[in-house]
């Protein structure tokens, strides 16, 4: 038996059907309740206040954490709920440091906007808190700790969907603040730079850290041809800044900004994505038939990338050693244009435009640079370029479109796809498909990879064997999915792996958004935009093919050559920047030192065990006196723990009996020498 | 047995009793500190790797209350009354004489001998003795700027022939 609840929301009965709460049965009767607080992707956290609403017998309540019950009659606008909201919001713009104008969020903020909307005049209360340093520490955000609100959105944004905690709360009272772990700055804790805090706090406290005055001096200078590269979500987003709906392409007109801008030559990410998939088919292949570093794990996304370093060094085989599309590109134009163009490599600036704030940490990764010239120089996201178009008094939605420069903005729909969760993969099997069968068909289309789920599974037939895949975004989810391959609860041949729900169309570079139907627009955006291109697999572009004939073809130089600017390899790394700490000291210098790596890994390969006999065996052999023993984080041989160093000499898989005998070889050497 | 090796056996037997359970974090970090007087940050990440949980959650935590201390203290821990009644009675004065002699200010507190730690408190309990100064362990009563000032001077004297 089901009776139907009915709430009365301003004089009008709601059918309640699955509202979890007040507010969304509110939203349903179509009035724009305010709130601050509340975010659909979000546990309800209900501290703002801002959705006050008067419930008939019970006064005000936060509708955000209020659920519906039967019968209720609710007020969501009179008097007093209008000035309670204009007092919250007052108290909100009493924090230190809300300057509009200077601000990185002007114009997207929460609450300039919730100002606007319950009709802020001015600001009652007295300015509050004290002036905190900026964090600047990272390439990728930087921190406002002045203009946080303490809304906890980006605290549950990074545990809850990131499945990270890399912030969190910290003291209380007048001092609460919302910090990285110890108080430390953002780039020496475990924050792998996805950007998604950025993308839900309501205020300005967190913001991708920007480039634009870098790219406008280097457009100024007459020394450097500068060359954009546009990555594919990019296009289908871009046009919210200037008020189309979310998924329009507007990639002709971006072209078109870019050269009035300056840049000399505009090209494609999505030609790099082309040969990403070349170079990852040929693994997967590779690996299939030596039945080798299964599943391959996908390695575009540098969050996914610094998450792996940093949670799984016993992965570190299973990802892909192909660069991102972004560096591919870098380290190929970096390496051709020089004899083509004839100008110096230091002359070239590579500017590349993406949805992404882990791109800007990426491209400063020393693996990506070569005789001290970094492949890409520069990173503007969405955001940043149409603030560059607007600081050029571009009319944006007047432009006329034009076309990418050539070869390397020719590309396939495969290429096309990347920015899309599910589009990696689907563009690796219709390579790897074709390469297996030795077939080629004219469908290549591969839908059961589509979707909006964070976590989807598929099983696709190729030439009489089964290939099993999964794609995954967000880290929590993938975190997740890690655990059950680990336990061997699910099997795979491939895994993509994006860091940002939705994967990069939903990256913390796009234009701000609250809605989860945004990214399903920018979504259907990019598929559709690969329905216009002629060809739809990587195989097929033929600047592809004449780049491995050409540059790479030369024989055995020609393939190292493509290996050298194609492949990277990741290993581990630690999490936390921290020095070893002492768990025997000694006053005076001594003999023999020893240390412990005591990073996760290590500890769950009992390094604590480890620890525990040498120490017992220094109290037996009464030599404390001759040797100090240390504990430390991470010495980066993760898969490999525990790590022990003994005097210098680094021990791996290290058991009790190796580092005991270890310590007794060198204090007799030690003895022997004095 | 060497008190480092002590502690740290001691960590892991606190997290060995504790299950390495994160839901009980709170009796985890208090034992902790019994054990060191303060919560060393490389425990907090070591407590935080062991029990599975972020390290910005231990230290949120251990920031939350103002019972975990985060910096190491001195030897002699000087609590000074700034309660109501202690106020009324000027321990201000007393405050501002202790912290001329040791040379401290409301961001350091501790002797950078880790000797003594100075603390304001909001009322020992000891409202009767009026001004109250408690050192460890002991209260010393109906204080004055120069009596707390001779107290700090006969454990420098103490300490110097140790
Ligand atoms: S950038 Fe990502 S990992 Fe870093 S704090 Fe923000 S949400 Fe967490
Ligand atoms: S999913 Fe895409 S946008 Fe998000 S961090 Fe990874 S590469 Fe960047
Ligand atoms: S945990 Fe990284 S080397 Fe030990």
């Amino acid at each position: 038996m089901t009776t139907s609840m009915i709430i009365n929301v301003d004089g009008k009965d709601i059918e309640v059907n699955g509202e979890k709460n007040l507010l969304e049965v509110i939203r349903k009767a179509k009035i724009d309740l305010p709130t601050f607080c509340y975010h659909s992707e979000l546990s309800v956290y209900g501290a703002c206040r801002l959705c006050m609403v008067n419930v008939d017998g019970r006064g005000l309540q936060p509708a955000c954490s209020t659920p519906p019950e039967n019968g209720m009659r609710v007020v969501t606008n009179n008097s007093e709920i209008r000035e309670l909201r204009q007092i919250i919001v007052e108290l909100l713009l009493a924090n230190e440091g809300h300057e509009c104008a200077t601000c990185g969020k002007n114009g997207s903020c929460q609450l300039q906007l919730l100002a606007k909307k319950v009709g802020i005049k001015k600001v009652r209360f007295k300015r509050t808190g004290h002036k905190q340093e900026t964090d600047d520490s990272t390439y990728s955000l930087l921190r406002n700790p002045d203009k946080c609100v303490l809304c906890g959105d980006c605290v549950r944004m990074c545990s809850e969907v990131q499945g990270i905690g890399a912030i969190d709360f910290a003291f209380r009272g007048a001092k609460a603040a919302v910090l990285p772990s110890f108080g430390k700055d953002l780039a020496s804790v475990e924050c792998v730079y996805c950007g998604q805090c950025a993308r839900v706090c309501p205020t300005g406290a967190i913001t991708p850290k920007p480039e634009i005055e870098e790219v406008w001096k280097a457009l100024e200078n007459k020394e450097k041809i500068v060359i954009a590269q546009l990555a594919p979500a990019v296009r289908v987003a871009l046009g919210e800044e200037f008020g189309l709906e979310p998924g329009t392409s507007t990639m002709g007109q971006i072209v078109s900004a870019l050269r009035l801008m300056g840049f000399d030559m505009v090209y494609d990410t999505s030609f790099a994505a082309d040969l990403t998939v070349i170079e990852e088919g040929n693994e997967l292949i590779n690996r299939l038939k030596e039945g080798k570093n299964l599943p391959l794990m996908t390695s575009c996304c540098p969050a996914w990338v610094k998450y792996a370093e940093q949670y799984h060094p016993d992965l570190m085989d299973n990802l892909s050693t192909c660069k991102s599309p972004q560096q591919m590109f870098g380290s190929l134009i970096k390496e051709i244009l020089p004899e083509k163009n004839k100008v110096e490599k230091k002359n070239i600036v590579v500017v590349s435009i993406m949805p992404c704030t882990a791109k800007k940490y990426e491209a400063r990764r020393k693996e990506f640079a070569k005789d001290g010239i970094p492949e890409v120089d520069y990173i503007l996201t969405t955001q940043e370029l149409a603030t560059m178009i607007g600081e050029a008094g571009i009319q944006f939605k007047n432009l006329e479109p034009s076309s990418f420069d050539m070869p390397f903005g020719f590309k396939t729909g495969a290429g096309v796809i990347f920015g899309n969760s599910g589009g990696v993969a689907e563009a690796v099997l219709r390579y790897a498909s074709e390469k297996l069968t030795g077939v080629r068909t004219e469908s290549y289309e591969f839908k059961q990879v589509r979707g909006e789920s964070g976590i989807r599974e598929a099983q696709i037939e190729v030439g009489g064997t089964l290939l099993k895949l999964a794609v995954v975004s967000g880290l929590k989810n993938v975190k997740n999915l890690i655990e059950k391959v680990k336990k061997g609860i699910a099997k795979y041949d491939i895994i993509e792996i994006m860091a940002c729900p939705g994967g990069c169309i939903g990256g913390a570079g796009q234009p701000v958004y609250k809605e989860g139907s945004v990214r399903a627009k920018r979504t259907k955006g990019l598929y559709d935009n690969e329905k216009m291109l002629q060809l739809h697999k990587s195989q097929e572009n033929p600047y592809i093919a004449e780049l491995y004939q050409t540059v790479f073809g030369g024989g055995e130089k020609g393939l190292h050559l493509a290996h050298e600017l194609l492949h990277t390899h990741y290993r581990s790394h630690k999490r936390i920047e921290k020095e070893s700490f002492d768990i025997h000291a000694n006053k005076k210098k001594t003999e023999l030192d020893i240390t412990v790596c005591f990073g996760t890994s290590c500890f769950l390969r009992g390094a604590q065990t480890v620890m525990k006999n040498i120490l017992e065996h220094l109290d037996k052999q009464n030599i404390q006196d001759r040797v100090s023993v240390k504990a430390s984080f991470c010495f980066e041989k993760c898969n490999r723990g525990p790590v022990v160093n003994i005097g210098g000499e680094i021990i791996e898989k290290c058991t009790p009996e190796k580092a005991i005998s270890e310590i007794d070889r060198k204090l007799q050497i030690s003895v022997a020498q004095s | 047995m060497n008190t480092a090796q002590r502690n740290f056996e001691k960590v892991c037997e606190i997290l060995e009793k504790n299950e390495n359970n994160p839901a009980r974090l709170i009796p985890i970090l208090q034992e902790v500190q019994e054990e060191y007087r303060y919560l060393p940050e490389e425990i907090m990440t070591f407590l935080a790797t062991s029990l599975d949980i972020p390290p910005a959650k231990v230290y949120g935590v251990a920031t939350f209350f103002s019972h975990f201390a985060l910096k190491p203290k001195g030897k002699y821990i000087i609590k000074i009354c700034d309660g109501t009644a202690c106020h009324v009675k000027k321990s201000t004065s007393i405050l501002d004489a202790v912290r001329h002699k040791l040379g401290l200010t409301e961001d350091k507190n501790t002797t950078p001998d880790m000797l003594f730690t100075l603390e304001l408190v909001s009322c020992l309990g000891a409202c009767g003795l009026a001004p109250a100064v408690v050192i460890n362990e002991d209260v010393h009563g109906l204080m004055t700027p120069a009596k707390t000032v001779a107290l700090i001077d006969e454990i420098l004297k103490k300490e110097a022939s140790l």
